[in-house]
């Protein structure tokens, strides 16, 4: 995943200082802030010496995440290697009413992990085992730092993986994947994150260590970890993760179908999941992210195509030619521009080059650009493809569309001027009116990114007060004092638990 | 539960639902929540004078076959949303059971029903449980309001998952008005091969290497006794296949080989094959006596023949797994000592137990679920009190005095 800002996140303290973040922060304790030497001594008493830092210089990498528009310097950051050692500091910051944030990977593209001034940061990257890999009941239990790649390549040896597969995932995290209910182009047959957990080791803001799940199916009671997954750190946090591993399949391959405009194939897609196939892929690009793509990637796309196809079926050589010929002849029956089948592994990676290329591309094309995450109903593609293109002109700045077709996640790639605030600006406002849109024709704000700092605000397009409040006071059911992840989610106003 | 006749409200639009709770919120009186009732014996009896209904609140909403998504009002019959689906050749992934047999109930489960009690089948395993499917959902909250979570799209991450917390509430936390689900194609065709094994580890290990082989296996159960119906002597194990039919030749044909080193291998194809997984799914191979009680316990599945000798040296279980040996069905005599053996077998093997169907002699008087651990239990406890604070909303369900 493309830093979408990295130009930013390197610049130096002036250039920062021309952004004029436009998230607001609750108002940090005074009393806190007053005893931050206080805190960091007490924290050092708990933690061993190399697991809390305290220095600005190195406090420095931690004022950001994959969003890194918006920064904000922490109180202390504290990289616990044990779940005793995250119990240990959450006790003391819940003894002491101070804030948490959590932290991964800082791979969070929504702000997830956007310190506080007076927050005390977690940061899981220290506990990064793999705890135990069991095939004859299809699990592994990792540390919360694992990268969610190293599972994979734990049980790859073996013939198996896991199954979720965010862009990210060489770098996030499996803890943050538990957080944000990481998706990934796959998720169309094999789910998101929530379908391929077993248990967790959850840490409550009182420091009780909890076991939830296990190694079994359908734990009984509430649903717990269903509802600790995608939480964004609102609940509690999570030192240690129970997934499904699951046997790879025979072999994958790829192929591409072009057309001559965006409503064909979006036709064309219906009437492949209507013929009962469901591709481990169906990915769509537009006109805008072809040309970045090929341009980057040489992958020979067509550039006369309105829209792009990617899909990808599995099985067994056999069961590839069949379901691949399936495909081929229902898009014939749309006219496409060009096909082109893989008749190889390498055919299917070249096909794939310049999709998987998409944010690099455009980060060629534009000095930076915008990620941004909304779900559609897949019927409304053409409609909202067509809206977010009337946008684009009154916002004067340029978009290109990945969609993962299946499942309805639509990644617009905002492109504008890092350097000028006023284009920054514009950005966010033509990001804003996309996900207004995509509630409007019956989605959702985010499909796999999470709301974090970034859509916090928006929530109240999608919905209403009282909805709000409950979802509030379920977290406060976890953590009365929101002190875990304060500022996310859920907008500020209203909110009188975070009140100065 | 003994609500009387007169005593039962069962409104025909959500609004009605929100105004019979509000009413039962003023005269601090606890509402029986119910679809059309079918499993009254599970669990723990409700103690409540009142019982509010969704069965009149029916109708299928939405279905959209190309955005694989329905919804459907929370009293609408399982076997309509079925039906609706199976025109356009889909399905209900979790393929939940119909337990008409086992509770001894003449009509069929409503939608709210099945996600309220998170019920699923065979394909569990491998497509994953009715929660996993549950997209949004409208529910009235113990306080009478109408709030909605989740949505109509298949990715969605936008604020708390409420969606999963009232799966599997068993109406606890609020009355399903609607619910949108997840569905598939249907697989154009299906197999089954049946593994005759010399043991119930024996034939978790046939499970697990078919579950371990590439072949997208979407059904795995282990009946100790068989099933006669199908002239399947036990213990056999059984392996689905479901997918387009040259694909299911091909991928039994596969693990046909891979598995013929456990044992005979049979082949039931079509009709045979759906006969014997829509068994398993509504557990009839278990054979549970009408008088006696039925657990289900969820544990690792290489756990399940451990939990299973433990069972039968406590008491004469009948049995059957399924979910790869994942989920062990039990049927026993309904007393407190069959229980405590359930409970200390599924204690010892790390995984969870219900006390799934028993008279109220039994269920009234233990603990039906595990007790979770104390910090949880208090959450829990917060939870419910958002949303029902007065707990309203079937009252001793899932545990005595919550």
């Amino acid at each position: 995943m493309g830093p979408a800002l990295s130009r930013v996140a390197l610049a130096d303290g002036e250039a920062q200082g021309h952004f004029d973040p436009m998230i607001r922060l609750p108002p940090p304790k005074p009393e806190i802030l007053a005893r931050r030497d206080g805190i960091l001594a007490d924290l050092g008493r708990l933690l061993p010496e190399d697991a809390v830092i305290g220095e600005a210089i190195r406090l420095r990498p931690y004022e950001t995440d994959g969003l890194s528009a918006y920064r904000q310097m922490p109180l202390a950051v504290t990289l616990p290697r044990t779940t005793e050692e995250v119990a240990a500091v959450l006790r003391y910051c819940h003894a002491n009413g101070i804030r948490v944030v959590p932290r991964g990977a800082g791979t969070s593209l929504s702000g997830g992990a956007l310190p506080l001034e007076d927050a005390v940061v977690i940061g899981l990257m220290r506990m990064n085992r793999i705890l135990e890999v069991n095939y004859d009941d299809r699990f592994a239990v990792v540390e919360a730092g694992v990268t969610n790649i190293g599972i994979t390549k734990a049980v790859e040896g073996d013939g198996f993986f896991y199954a979720p597969d965010p862009s990210s995932q060489l770098a996030c995290m499996i803890g943050g994947n538990v957080m944000m209910n990481s998706g990934g182009a796959h998720c169309l047959k094999y789910g998101v994150t929530a379908n391929n957990l077993l248990g967790l080791t959850f840490v409550t803001i009182e420091g009780e260590v909890v076991r939830i799940g296990g190694q079994h199916l359908d734990a009984a009671g509430y649903d717990w970890l269903g509802l600790i997954t995608g939480s964004e750190g609102q609940l509690g946090m999570v030192t240690e993760v129970t997934v499904r591993i699951l046997r790879s399949p025979e072999g994958a391959r790829a192929m591409l179908a072009a057309f001559s405009s965006v409503e064909v194939a979006g036709q064309a897609v219906d009437a492949i999941i209507g013929a009962g196939v469901i591709p481990v892929a169906l990915e769509f690009m537009d006109k805008p992210c072809i040309h970045a793509c090929e341009a980057f990637a040489h992958a020979g796309y067509p550039l006369d195509a309105e829209a792009v196809l990617i899909i990808e079926v599995e099985g067994s050589l056999a069961e590839q030619d069949m379901l691949l010929n399936r495909i081929k002849e229902i898009c014939d029956r749309f006219e496409p521009i060009s096909m082109k089948l893989a008749e190889s592994a390498e055919q299917s990676l070249a096909i794939w080059k310049g999709r998987k290329g998409a944010f690099g591309a455009v980060g060629r094309i534009s000095p930076d650009y915008l990620c941004m995450d909304g779900t559609i109903p897949t019927g409304e593609l053409p409609h909202v493809l067509k809206r977010i293109g009337e946008m684009s002109a009154h916002y004067g700045l340029g978009v290109a569309n990945v969609f993962h077709a299946g499942d309805g996640n639509l990644h617009p790639l905002i492109m504008f001027d890092a350097n000028d605030a006023e284009s920054f600006r514009k950005a966010e406002a033509f990001g804003a009116d996309i996900l207004r849109l995509c509630v409007e024709v019956g989605g959702c704000l985010t499909g796999e990114h999470g709301v974090g700092v970034e859509k916090r605000d928006l929530m109240v397009a999608q919905f209403t007060p009282r909805e709000l409040a409950l979802q509030r006071a379920v977290k406060s059911a976890f953590d009365p004092g929101w002190l875990l992840n304060p500022a996310k989610v859920f907008p500020l106003e209203g909110n009188e638990a975070l009140a100065a | 539960m003994s609500a009387a006749l007169d005593k039962v409200t069962a409104p025909d639009t959500e609004e009605g639902v929100a105004e019979a709770v509000r009413a039962a919120l003023a005269a601090r009186e606890p509402l029986a929540v119910e679809g059309r009732g079918t499993k009254r014996a599970m669990l723990r009896p409700v103690q409540a004078a009142r019982t509010l209904s969704t069965r009149a609140l029916t109708g299928i909403t939405l279905y959209r076959p190309t955005e694989l998504v329905i919804s459907a009002r929370a009293g609408t019959p399982v076997a309509e949303i079925e039906a609706a689906l199976a025109e356009k050749n889909q399905m209900l992934i979790a393929e939940p059971p119909d337990l008409r047999a086992l509770f001894g109930a003449e009509e069929g489960a409503t939608l709210g029903g099945v996600v309220g009690a998170n019920l699923s089948g065979p394909r569990r395993i491998t497509g994953g449980a009715m929660r996993d499917h549950v997209l949004g959902i409208r529910a009235v909250s113990g306080e009478g309001e109408v709030f909605r979570s989740g949505g109509r799209v298949l990715k969605n991450v936008t604020g708390l998952d409420l969606c999963k917390l009232l799966t599997g509430a068993y109406g606890t936390l609020g009355v399903l008005t609607e619910v949108t689900l997840k569905v598939q194609p249907a697989g154009e065709a299906t197999g089954t091969l049946a593994v005759r094994v010399p043991d119930l580890a024996e034939g978790i290990a046939v499970l697990s290497a078919a579950l371990s082989s590439p072949f997208g296996v979407s059904g795995a159960a282990l009946l100790p006794e068989g099933h006669a119906p199908l002239g399947l002597d036990g213990p056999v194990a059984l392996v689905r296949i479901e997918d387009f039919a040259e694909s299911v030749t091909y991928r039994l044909g596969r693990l046909r080989a891979a598995l013929s080193c456990f044992g005979e291998v049979s082949m039931l194809e079509g009709a045979p094959s759906r006969a014997a997984w829509r068994a398993v799914r509504d557990a009839v191979p278990l054979g549970a006596a009408p008088e006696g009680a039925v657990w289900r316990i969820s544990v690792a599945p290489s756990r399940a023949p451990g939990v299973c000798a433990a069972l039968r040296e406590a008491f004469p279980a009948r049995l059957l797994l399924d979910w790869g040996g994942g989920l062990v069905w039990v049927s026993g005599p309904a007393t407190a000592e069959a229980h405590a053996a359930v409970m200390a077998a599924a204690a010892v093997a790390g995984g969870t137990f219900t006390l799934f169907r028993a008279p109220e002699a039994l269920s009234a008087a233990v603990a039906v679920l595990p007790e979770e651990p104390a910090p949880l239990a208090a959450i829990g406890g917060r939870v419910k009190s958002v949303l029902d604070p007065a707990g309203i909303l079937n009252p001793g369900r899932m545990r005595a005095g919550a």
